[in-house]
């Protein structure tokens, strides 16, 4: 599904990514763990193509195409996904419009027909009563004046309606508390199925104990310094970062 | 360049070419109100940017352009009017071309008693006492030379007079129709609105072009307001890119009054729009609105006056713009809490989203306090569009141009979404929408 070999990645002419090789198969739950600025979010702005982020050497490799030269609405197009740490806020444009131009916009793209108004209420309200989001939240302008929680449940309602084939979720556990970070891990798991791989970053491993990965690595000084499974994230837990932000961290 | 010695006074010699077919001739009072104001006229000369309240808006055109005024053959056929409540035909809409009024093009109908629309020059005939009584201004000392200009050369306009407690449902549209002539063409219209105690109504005025003639309209609006009266009052100018347009608007509000405006620039090569409220009556407020969207060359300059006279009166202004290619706006809003209007809520806000880097903005927000016990506020910003906000809608699959469109509407949207008419607020929305580059930018 995603394959990722030697990236190397430069922002404002400091290199963040020096050379990430990463492969998720289909239906893979990956997570990326790491200390505060070790690359996590570069790799996650990379991979959904913002500018600014310039891949200097290496691939990203999506379905077998490499991706480096495509813009954001394209990827998107493609079946990539990014969930923010920080969604944004757009007031003045509703929740429910701007799902329905993004998801037409994407089957334009792909050579499919729109939804019309009626197809699209249908299919959206199925959707939202799964996660269990109000309609109040549709209405409204997108993540403008939403809680912490509502933003990120927002996140997962856009990822539940766009189906893409990969989801990178980016600190989707930053700044909640326990009982929001559960309906967020529940909406994920929901999301979850053979066809969609997606790369989790967190900085803590609480998020793990409700959204359980298929494989950890740990991410430092730019590069992946240990693969494992998902006991390595309590190993993290128990013995912190300490290991990996050494500067003279192995090679 | 030229000092204002060596240039030649524009409508020098007005009142003699013109005086005796002007509105009013016959009438003492008209006579003198016209000899005055141009002597003042000539006085002050032109705003001249070396003017603190001039010095970012410039009237080159009429260094360079000689217009000629009232000549426009006020007979020619206008193709589409526009309209939004009285779109059909259906409402009630007053049309001027060039200045003149069009009664055939007009609707006066369906207005409730203690409704009198007219146009101005009829109110000269039918009721001059009254009509003295309320134009003549207890500022005209102190009016500006633009102001002065058209109270010497003013022709024509709409006057509303609605009677104490009786409610305008509907609102009345006013329709100025310029560049249609053979030549540059000048026009000074002049407009009276008079609610008494406790009357309502709105009125939208649209400004447009129906020709690509170069004119210069010179209006001033006077608008008085009685005790718990409400007025709403929506611009929309849209003139054409060889239009020149200056208005003035002054507006007294009594006890517990309320007048609200809403003003949008996306037209003309030139615009002023200036607005003057004195909140007279204790419990009066205003909320001056605006929404600018300019492109090419064009200039549009909205500059407010807002005078807290007397304790516990509301002011709430919010200014929006979007800039592109080389355009340039000027906002100078000025808040002024007199030493008795304690209690005093006012509050102004100016941001501006250049999307070209030749596009400016000169801002000036201004509080003057004379009070101890007030909540004043007052900001202003400009910046470009959200690259995170771009990427955050690109990421979701939107092209870029669309993405970019979407975040122009989300912008402008803070101010369109406080118009409380429903028809109003999507016309606008749409005109936005219609304004937007289609094509695809790269960043």
């Amino acid at each position: 599904m995603l394959e990722i070999k030697n990236l190397h990645v430069t922002v404002d002419g400091t290199e963040i990514l020096k050379g990430i090789d990463l492969s998720l198969g289909s239906g893979e739950m990956h997570a990326i763990m790491g200390p505060n600025g070790s690359g996590k979010s570069t790799l996650s702005y990379t991979i959904a193509g913002r500018a600014g982020y310039d891949v200097t050497e290496g691939e990203i490799l999506f379905k077998g195409q490499n991706i480096v030269d495509l813009s954001p609405e394209d990827r998107a197009a493609e079946g990539i996904f990014l969930a923010f740490q920080y969604p944004v806020e757009i007031p003045g444009v509703a929740n429910t419009t701007f799902l329905k131009e993004a998801l037409n916009a994407m089957r334009r793209h792909r050579g499919e027909d729109e939804l019309d108004a009626m197809q699209f209420v249908r299919m959206l309200r199925e959707k939202v009563k799964e996660l269990g989001i109000s309609d109040d939240m549709l209405k409204r302008a997108v993540n403008a004046g939403f809680s912490g929680g509502e933003k990120k449940r927002n996140e997962i309602l856009q990822m539940s309606v766009l189906e893409p084939a990969l989801a990178v979720l980016d600190e989707t556990d930053s700044g909640l508390d326990i009982d929001a970070l559960k309906i967020v891990a529940d909406g994920v798991n929901r999301l979850r199925n053979p066809e969609r791989s997606m790369l989790m970053i967190t900085h803590y491993q609480r998020l793990l104990d409700y959204i359980v990965p298929d494989f950890v690595h740990v991410l430092a000084h730019g590069r992946i310094q240990r693969s494992g499974g998902k006991e390595l994230a309590q190993e993290l837990e128990k013995n912190g970062y300490a290991e990996f932000t050494k500067t003279d961290a192995a090679a | 360049m030229n000092t204002q010695t060596d240039q030649i006074l524009p409508f020098a010699g007005i009142l003699e070419q013109a005086a005796a077919s002007l509105p009013g001739a016959d009438l003492d009072w008209v006579r003198a109100m016209r000899i005055r104001s141009y002597d003042r006229y000539v006085e002050l000369g032109i705003p001249t940017v070396r003017q603190e309240a001039w010095k970012y808006t410039r009237l080159k055109t009429l260094e360079d352009t000689v217009f000629s005024p009232y000549h426009g053959d006020s007979n020619q056929t206008v193709d589409v009017l526009p309209g939004i409540h009285a779109a059909s035909g259906a409402g009630v809409r007053l049309v001027f071309v060039n200045g003149h009024f069009r009664a055939d093009l007009s609707n006066q109908e369906e207005l409730p008693a203690g409704v009198i629309l007219e146009n101005l020059a009829a109110t000269m005939i039918r009721d001059s006492n009254w009509l003295e009584s309320q134009i003549a201004n207890p500022l005209l000392g102190a009016a500006g030379s633009l102001e002065s200009l058209n109270a010497a050369a003013m022709h024509d306009g709409y006057v509303l007079h609605v009677a104490k407690n009786v409610v305008v449902v509907k609102p009345i549209e006013v329709v100025f129709v310029g560049g249609l002539s053979e030549g540059p063409v000048a026009s000074f219209p002049r407009n009276l609105i008079v609610l008494d105690e406790g009357a309502e109504a709105r009125i939208i005025v649209h400004q447009c072009s129906a020709g690509t003639d170069a004119s210069f309209s010179n209006t001033v609006s006077t608008v008085s307001l009685g005790q718990n009266a409400r007025l709403s009052l929506a611009t929309l100018q849209e003139e054409g890119d060889d239009a020149t347009s200056v208005s003035t608007t002054q507006v007294e509000c009594a006890r517990d009054s309320a007048f609200d405006s809403m003003t949008l620039s996306m037209g003309a090569q030139l615009s002023r729009t200036e607005q003057h409220v004195a909140l007279a009556g204790e419990g009066s407020s205003c909320r001056l609105d605006g929404a600018y969207l300019m492109r090419g060359s064009s200039h549009c300059d909205h500059t407010t006056l807002v005078d807290h006279l007397v304790p516990n009166t509301t002011s709430n202004e919010m200014f929006k713009g979007v800039l592109n290619d080389e355009s340039r706006a000027v906002f100078q809003g000025k808040i002024v809490v007199h030493p008795d209007a304690q209690h005093t809520d006012g509050r102004m806000l100016n941001k501006t989203m250049l999307l070209s880097d030749r596009a400016e903005i000169d801002t000036k927000p201004e509080l003057e306090i004379y009070a101890d016990d007030v909540k004043c506020a007052h900001g202003a910003t400009s910046g470009q569009l959200d690259e995170t906000a771009l990427f955050y809608l690109r990421s979701r699959g939107i092209p870029e141009a669309q993405a970019r469109n979407l975040l122009v509407q989300s912008f402008l949207g803070e101010v369109i979404e406080r118009i409380t008419d429903d028809v109003l607020r999507d016309t606008i929305t749409e005109k936005v929408v219609g304004w937007l580059p289609t094509g695809g930018q790269s960043s």
